[in-house]
């Protein structure tokens, strides 16, 4: 069964950017985008398995570090060479001032 | 009489790319030098001007130096002008194709893939099987049975740079994958690195290729005139490619195969701004390989972030081939020679056996 679970203060990550989170032996990457929605997929690129946390977020796709590969983190759907398999995504939330993901 | 020495299997699907990944080099998690989030942030961000300007100024000499081809064709004059107009067709080309590749050049993405078509067509790659090639340069750089662009082989062949230096053998290669690509076949190495559902790709462009060039040769034979094959197509890209190869050479040459610190395989060469107008600033050759996400007008700044955890500098291109040629000359009889670079002890080199998901 799924459930909420805390990341981080949302001040944790800044707008327009995109932070690391470990869970069990998982890795996510949750984002927060320029208007304060938050947002969570997974954290590994689906083209070489780099941390997408190190990556650039301009405004809805978060490109990754290694190979510029380019996703819709919003969706996880991937947007186009190198990358050719989308992104899982997962609901996020803040509340109170704090982010939480489901999972 | 000596023995001849074996060449080195670099093949991307013999033993020694099994090798490499028994050896945690495949994938593998490289040294990166520390840097704040936000600093690295800041360089970076996309923009279009830096490389809206530097393309209208590239078109610019092109139009220029082309026009001046047409308006001397017939006199010796034309000769080296068409030098010049050679070094901004097929050397030009080259970074242009190495930046929009990255989708880094500029910010607005139609006009990264735009500008990489038209200098893939001028460098005679491909787009999609370096697209992927490079992606997997990237990945597994200089490392031996996975890098597919290893631009000095060893034991160093001299012939093979010498023809490489007209571009000849890059250039046979492409024309012989149009072909097999618009009989829609790839090779096995290929095979290896580009993904089944990008494979329809490669066959249409290469059809789409073969009419251009026909389209050329056709105008020439129309015209009865030579100038449009000097012009565009295969040619300009032999004469005037010469330069590319000279800059290319500095980026791994003589230095270390099968390591997992670009400080140690890659130079940083301290180039003039006209090189660097032509090269794009990939000069800046380390911190672009450990930072490709980063514009290459932004690769400057970089580098003075990076400079304190980095190998000193070479001062000029002509500083980085003293070391370079006696090393390719070395390694034509001692093929496990490689220059050592001087790397700070100020970080962490990673474990070979770390995998980058770990």
């Amino acid at each position: 069964m799924s459930e909420w679970i805390k990341v981080c203060a949302l001040d944790d990550i800044d707008a327009e950017d995109v932070i690391r989170f470990d869970h069990g032996d998982r890795t996510f990457a949750v984002y927060r985008s320029e208007d304060d929605e938050v947002y969570a997929t997974d954290g590994l690129c689906t083209h070489e398995q780099v941390h997408l946390a190190d990556g650039l977020v301009m405004d809805e796709i978060i490109e990754c570090p290694k190979h510029n590969g380019r996703f819709d983190y919003t969706t996880g759907e991937a947007k186009g060479a190198p990358v050719c398999v989308n992104l899982n995504s997962y609901p996020a939330r803040v509340e109170d001032g704090t982010v939480f993901i489901q999972l | 009489m000596a023995s001849k020495i074996p060449a080195r299997d670099y093949s991307l699907i013999g033993d020694t790319s099994r090798r490499a990944r028994e050896q945690g080099l495949v994938t593998a998690q490289w040294y990166q030098t520390e840097i704040p989030r936000k600093t690295l942030k800041q360089l970076m961000k996309r923009r279009d001007g830096p490389a809206i300007r530097d393309t209208l100024g590239w078109f610019a000499l092109l139009a220029v130096t082309g026009g001046l081809v047409v308006a001397l064709w017939g006199s010796w004059w034309v000769v080296p002008v068409l030098l010049v107009y050679g070094v901004f067709y097929g050397s030009a080309s080259d970074s242009r194709w190495h930046e929009c590749g990255h989708g880094t050049a500029f910010k607005t993405r139609w006009l990264n893939d735009w500008l990489y078509q038209l200098a893939c067509f001028m460098i005679m790659r491909e787009p999609t099987p370096w697209r992927w090639s490079h992606a997997r340069h990237h990945t597994d750089t200089i490392i031996v049975g996975r890098d597919p662009e290893i631009a000095a082989p060893r034991p160093t062949s001299l012939a093979h740079h010498i023809l490489a230096f007209f571009t000849l053998p890059q250039t046979w290669t492409t024309l012989k994958s149009v072909a097999r690509h618009s009989l829609g076949q790839l090779s096995v190495d290929e095979a290896d690195y580009i993904p089944e559902m990008e494979q329809p790709r490669v066959y249409r462009t290469a059809r789409v290729w073969l009419l251009l060039h026909g389209l050329i040769i056709a105008t020439a034979v129309l015209l009865q005139s030579w100038l449009p094959v000097m012009l565009a197509g295969v040619l300009p890209t032999l004469y005037g490619g010469w330069l590319s190869y000279i800059f290319g050479l500095t980026q791994h040459a003589g230095l270390a195969e099968n390591v997992l610190d670009h400080r140690q395989n890659s130079r940083t060469v301290r180039m003039n701004p006209v090189f660097r107008f032509i090269y794009w600033n990939m000069n800046y050759h380390i911190e672009h390989h450990m930072y490709p996400m980063v514009p290459y007008h932004a690769l400057p700044q970089l580098h003075q972030a990076l400079k304190h955890d980095m190998p000193p500098v070479y001062p000029s291109t002509w500083a980085a081939y003293r070391e370079i040629i006696p090393a390719l000359w070395r390694q034509r009889t001692d093929p496990d020679y490689f220059v050592r670079r001087p790397v700070p002890a100020t970080g962490k080199t990673p474990d070979a056996a770390a995998p980058a998901a770990a």
